[in-house]
């Protein structure tokens, strides 16, 4: 979709949070994104290999935990996993439904180095 | 030398987030209430809103931001037309409207003078969804032709709706379409949707969404 626009915040993020540690180096991005959450772990492998270039970025693992999405009904309570499309509750088959797992999307944590002076 | 891990947590779309509440916080400011519409390409999003402005023109003072990704103004010209102000923001070839691009547009328009922001989104089902621009509903159009299981193949535009039209159904005597089915998928990813069916093209149903847009302006002016 438009992995290019999330691989720039990413990067924004993770430079932003590397500077205020004093990073030299960010060697992995952990990421958090839910199941219903569209996005393209590949694409944004690509984007990042490209744009992190040149910043103490370049060169980190992108590691994406992905949330299966689990949805609970509101008639019965029912908590149900989906495969790929939204289904009614099996239980009862009621359409109301809420979304309780799969929606997430975010920089969970970074992994950086710092000069070994600074360490001590 | 081994590596520190530093927790961040914190949404991916965090700054757009951020620009997009200072959207809202200028609109509130100076009493503007807004939409943003979603829609295909070809869903009828312009004529949509020219039809509005037709029906509201007496009693409301309409302006209008329209998303595109080419630098074009067609769609910005018909709504000078017609006499309310527009302003046209091109995308440069992104698939969606960001909350930054909808601050830029915000300064060129008249603000104090507008009652009713109307923003036009990139015709797009997938990626405007993601991208929160500080506006106060969110409008979906759905074209008849364009079939009845679009909510089942894009859930994520529907999910964050607060309010649905059904347009060009003249056209449903010559095409494939059941509006069971495509409600059906509706209620499942945002039950209760309000919805109206309508066609800009002969004004059948256009009434309902006018007077119900009028009482969203007077509970929105209320409570300021």
């Amino acid at each position: 979709m438009h992995e290019l626009s999330v691989t720039e915040n990413i990067l924004s993020l993770a430079l932003e949070n590397a500077q205020k540690n004093n990073a030299t180096k960010v060697t992995s991005i952990n990421l958090v994104i839910g199941q219903l959450s569209s996005i393209v772990d590949d694409s944004v492998q690509f984007y990042w290999d490209t744009i992190s270039e040149g910043t103490i970025c370049f060169g980190a693992k992108l590691n994406f935990q992905r949330v299966p999405a689990m949805l609970k009904c509101q008639d019965c309570e029912e908590e149900y996993k989906i495969a790929s499309q939204l289904i009614p509750c099996p239980k009862c088959g009621s359409y109301r439904a809420v979304i309780i797992k799969g929606e997430e999307f975010y920089l969970d944590s970074i992994e950086i180095e710092k000069d070994s002076e600074e360490l001590q | 030398m081994s590596a520190i891990r530093v927790p961040v947590v914190e949404k991916i779309l965090s700054a757009n987030d951020r620009m997009a509440n200072e959207n809202r916080n200028l609109l509130n400011e100076n009493n503007v209430f807004s939409i943003n519409i979603m829609a295909s390409p070809g869903a009828g999003k312009t004529s949509f809103i020219l039809q509005t402005i037709k029906h509201l023109s007496d009693s409301l003072k309409i302006g209008v931001i329209e998303g595109d990704t080419a630098p074009v103004t067609i769609d910005a010209d018909k709504i000078i037309k017609a006499g309310m102000p527009a302003v046209q923001i091109n995308t440069g070839g992104d698939c969606h409207l960001e909350a930054a691009m909808l601050s830029d547009g915000l300064k060129q328009l008249p603000l104090k003078e507008i009652d009713v922001l109307i923003v036009e989104n990139v015709g797009n089902l997938i990626c405007p969804a993601a991208w929160y621009l500080g506006t106060h509903i969110n409008l979906l159009i759905a074209s008849v032709p364009e079939g009845d299981d679009k909510p089942y193949k894009y859930p994520n535009i529907y999910r964050g709706l607060d309010v649905l039209i059904i347009n060009k159904t003249d056209l449903t005597p010559y095409v494939e379409y059941n509006i069971d089915y495509f409600r059906k998928g509706v209620e499942l990813l945002n039950p209760g949707l309000i919805t109206f069916p309508l066609s800009c093209r002969t004004g059948e149903g256009v009434d309902a969404w006018i007077d119900w847009l009028k009482e969203q302006v007077n509970q929105y002016r209320q409570g300021k």
